[in-house]
């Protein structure tokens, strides 16, 4: 399934990586296969533990050494796969070609440098300039994520920001250096609702100027619906649908997703009640052998005991589901409890 | 950060009083000095007459009123033991005991603060095995037994560094070593614990997103952070300094203030007994105070407090 | 090199983690031992401690050439029994430890108890009081203060009791203010239980771990904190048998008799280890927030 447009930056396929926990090794991710092109933004969807943030991980090969490990799959970067890469390639890939924003940006910007190091060190690594004319790019780093008065702040440490401001840094170091592919996990998650849109409105508006790729990371459907070209909706280490944002909203094929979307209260009509999806998600260490959602699954039969393979709704769609093709109606006619269950 | 100063301050001067309280108290319950000072046959008048030539005849709190006054024009009396003023036996006495504990010190954070990180970087591996052991066992050894079996092997058994006394380089590598030990196991410990913590960070995390080579980011971002905690501890490890010094000092006969205490206490030479204790109490609440300073200046959010 | 055939070429090796156990066996046997031998002592010990002869002085141990079994360690410079007194010392440090531990530990835990559950400006002076204690240079004050009451056992236990009690006090303090806030407090106040009754019942068996692990690790403290100042001439008398007394001893026939010096020393170092590998593997099970360094 590996398409080789000049278009596409990132190609990864059947990529699988591996933890060690008390109970045994466990797969944390398990054939993964997803593609980012020049310029899209590709939105990872799924609960906590779904394997979002390891994949990631992954991508730029940070899993921590002790214990975890990638095994299996590739990593295509413009045209080359990461997993054979040296430390020191990797390293100049990291920051460079690849960069990160995480979550918390107060636990995620080191407390005892001020802002204006911690943006110049992302710099001179990559571009190697140094004095003023580095003091230039730093000024001008977090001038392009809106910072007012950015030479005022360049002497401040993260704790005196704004939660805001502090994303909007991270934002600056991760920009630095113009990468062709920004991952994002969860950047928006610990801020206020109203600072929230301002910082994905920058996000977008800095994409569009440098067309740069975005992997967005989230749990919250509203903002993939703002940010993202495209949908991959993860569970349990696996993708289990893929498709263009408007296509996933509008048909949905995958019982998960679809009651990813039931989980949204209807803005238009009334809400009865709030639905949520029963169960938990699975013991990585104990899965099932088939699907891994038919235990939550309201219409699981039969055939769920065998993993469903890939199949292609459109072009564009992907889903693994047997009974992807009996999913037409649209989502806020499905609730859990009108479907029969079949178990 | 003025505030936060001015309070340590405060609390400095306190502890010094209280100490200068318990010493001069205690110094007059370890016997009269005169005793040790006169010979048998003396008789009772010349007994007094020398107590009130000292000044012990007075009621004890006045005895601490004119210490009080004295001390606070630098007269801090006169030893009964030399029969000089204290303050030249113990300016004579203080630079030897500060050459060795700086070199103490120094040999203590060069071997601590590496292993500390080591050990965190490389968790689970044999070698870190074998620092925690080594930091364990040193703080189960006597530091005076430490020494003399420093001494037994060096210089009793192989004869390459001497035994005692001050002299050249070759004389202060056994005492040193010996004092550092004073504090490498703790050190040691914390720098580990506290960079385990550090290096678990999402700011760690990120260093390495940025692309950093891994040794910049255990030795700038990760160990940056990590000595905060290694610099308040400290203050616990003034008092183990000092306790180190003066061991080290008596096993090793260096002629430094630590070996001064003792003798003076076992001649009962009460004004050398006070000022070596204030002296040795007062590097002890300097020393905590400038690290208490340092921690502030160290931590961003008490230096920049608003 | 391909981080996959890193992966692929030994998968179990990735994953190879050498958890450091600490095996509390090894040192929990020996601390018994140690105690056993210092209980038992005058049953056991081959000789009266005190009891020597000049002509038998400074005997190597049995192994070396002039050695013999009826002195297996040794003798001293008053012809002593190195093994006899070693027996003995134990004794006197587990004697001391154990109660200078106790004194203190009641001390330390009852004001901690009351600081941390009353709080208020009770807290506060007991904290200012604990503070300023701890700020105290512990071993000058020790020594100052047992040359001015005069060494004897009493006085050693006495001053130590005095210099460790705000170490418990204010670890159980924090535990205390913890503890307080939870649910099951709240409950025993609803029903109206008094003060007393609440701190003894609920507070106190939540606290015993900390203090089971705060004993441990300090008991081998306390025995090299005697040790120093009978080393130092400010501790145990001579009349007593204590290790540090005979390293104090044996350190001016250092070159010639070392097993003056080192039988006593290791007897020290047996017991202090085996005493903090035990406390720290207590606290990794019992209390793993506990400051770690000592």
């Amino acid at each position: 399934m590996s398409v080789t447009d000049t278009d596409v930056l990132l190609d990864v396929q059947q990529l699988q990586a591996s933890f060690l926990t008390a109970g045994g090794c466990v797969n944390a991710i398990d054939g993964v296969t997803f593609t980012v092109r020049r310029g899209e933004t590709l939105g990872l969807v799924g609960e906590s533990g779904s394997g979002k943030t390891i994949t990631c991980l992954s991508l730029l090969r940070l899993l921590p050494k002790a214990s975890a490990a990638i095994t299996g799959g590739r990593i295509l970067f413009e045209g080359e796969d990461l997993l054979q890469k040296s430390d020191a390639e990797m390293r100049a890939v990291r920051g460079g070609k690849i960069s990160m924003i995480l979550q918390d940006s107060l636990t995620s910007l080191n407390p005892a440098f001020t802002v204006g190091a911690q943006v110049a060190e992302a710099i001179s690594l990559h571009q190697g300039i140094r004095g003023a004319k580095l003091r230039e790019q730093v000024v001008h780093a977090l001038r392009r994520v809106r910072i007012p008065d950015p030479e005022t702040h360049l002497d401040d440490y993260p704790h005196a920001l704004s939660g805001g401001m502090r994303q909007r840094v991270a934002g600056a170091i991760a920009l630095a250096c113009n990468p062709s592919l920004l991952i994002a996990d969860e950047p928006t998650t610990a801020l206020d609702v109203t600072v929230q849109a301002q910082y994905l409105q920058l996000l977008k508006d800095v994409q569009r100027e440098s067309a740069m790729s975005m992997l967005f990371v989230t749990h919250d459907l509203g903002v993939v619906a703002r940010m993202c070209d495209r949908v991959a909706v993860m569970y349990a280490g696996r993708i289990v649908e893929s498709a263009p944002t408007r296509e996933i909203f509008a048909h949905p094929r995958h019982p998960y997703t679809r009651a990813l979307l039931d989980c949204l209260p209807a803005v238009d009509g009334p809400v009865h009640e709030l639905t949520s999806i029963e169960g938990q998600p699975p013991d990585l260490a104990h899965l099932p052998a088939g699907c891994r959602f038919a235990p939550r699954c309201p219409l699981a039969v039969e055939a769920c005991r065998a993993y469903p393979p890939e199949t292609l709704v459109t072009p564009q769609h992907r889903v693994s589901c047997w009974r992807a093709s009996e999913l037409t109606r649209t989502p806020s006619m499905v609730t859990v409890d009108s479907v029969g269950a079949s178990q | 950060m003025s505030r936060f100063i001015v309070g340590r301050a405060l609390q400095s001067l306190l502890s010094l009083f209280v100490v200068s309280l318990v010493v001069f108290y205690a110094a007059r319950l370890t016997g009269d000095p005169t005793v040790l000072m006169l010979s048998e046959m003396a008789t009772k008048e010349e007994a007094a007459q020398l107590r009130a030539h000292l000044g012990l005849d007075k009621p004890i709190t006045t005895q601490y009123a004119l210490f009080l006054k004295q001390a606070a024009q630098g007269d801090l009396g006169e030893s009964t033991r030399y029969h000089r003023p204290v303050t030249d036996v113990l300016t004579a006495r203080f630079p030897a005991s500060l050459q060795l504990g700086s070199v103490a010190i120094v040999i203590s954070i060069l071997i601590a603060l590496p292993i500390g990180v080591y050990s965190a970087v490389h968790r689970g591996t044999a070698l870190d095995v074998a620092g925690r052991l080594f930091a364990v066992l040193g703080q189960s050894l006597p530091l005076f037994w430490l020494g003399l079996i420093l001494i037994l092997i060096f210089a009793v058994w192989f004869g390459w560094l001497p035994a005692a006394g001050r002299g050249g380089p070759a004389n202060f590598i056994l005492p040193a070593v010996t004092m550092g030990w004073a504090t490498t196991p703790a050190i040691m410990r914390l720098t580990r614990s506290s960079m385990l913590e550090v290096l678990e960070s999402e700011y760690v995390k990120l260093a390495r997103i940025k692309g950093l080579p891994e040794w910049k980011v255990v030795w700038k971002h990760a160990l940056k952070n990590a000595l905060l905690p290694v610099v308040t501890f400290s203050v616990l490890l003034f008092a183990e300094m000092i306790a180190g010094a003066i061991v080290t000092e008596t096993v090793f006969a260096w002629p430094g203030v630590g070996q001064l205490l003792i003798s003076s206490v076992n001649t009962r030479d009460f004004p050398m007994v006070q000022a070596t204790v204030l002296l040795l109490a007062s590097l002890f609440v300097l020393g905590n105070f400038g690290v208490d300073v340092l921690y502030a200046w160290l931590n961003p959010k008490i230096r920049y407090a608003r | 090199m391909s981080e996959i055939a890193i992966a692929a070429e030994a998968p179990a090796r990735i994953f190879r983690r050498r958890r450091i156990g600490l095996v509390p066996w090894l040192p929990a046997v020996v601390l018994v031992t140690l105690i056993a031998v210092g209980v038992l002592a005058p049953l056991i010990a081959p000789y009266p401690p005190l009891q020597g002869s000049l002509g038998d002085k400074l005997l190597p141990p049995a192994w070396l050439a002039g050695g013999s079994w009826s002195h297996p360690l040794g003798t001293d410079l008053l012809g002593r029994d190195i093994l006899s007194r070693v027996f003995y010392g134990a004794r006197t440090s587990l004697g001391v430890a154990a109660l200078a531990v106790l004194v203190s530990g009641t001390i330390g835990t009852t004001i901690g108890l009351i600081a941390g559950y009353f709080g208020g400006t009770l807290d506060a002076f007991l904290m200012r009081l604990t503070d300023v204690a701890l700020s105290l240079p512990l071993i000058l004050v020790a020594i100052v203060l047992v040359a001015a009451l005069g060494a004897s056992f009493a006085n050693v236990v006495l001053v130590i009791v005095l210099l460790l009690w705000p170490r418990y006090a204010r670890q159980i303090r924090g535990e205390t203010l913890a503890l307080r806030e939870r649910d099951f407090v709240a409950l025993a106040r609803i029903a109206n239980c008094s003060h007393f009754r609440i701190i003894r019942r609920h507070i106190l068996p939540n606290v015993v771990p900390t203090l089971l692990v705060l004993v441990t690790l300090q008991s081998g403290y306390v025995v090299l904190l005697e040790s120093t100042l009978s080393f130092l001439g400010a501790g145990i008398p001579p009349s007593t048998p204590a290790w540090g007394l005979m390293i104090s001893e044996g350190r001016t026939v250092i070159e010639t008799a070392w097993w003056v010096v080192v039988w006593p020393g290791l007897a020290i170092v047996a017991l202090v280890l085996s005493g903090n590998l035990l406390g720290d593997w207590l606290r990794d099970r019992l209390d793993p927030t506990l400051s770690r360094t000592r």
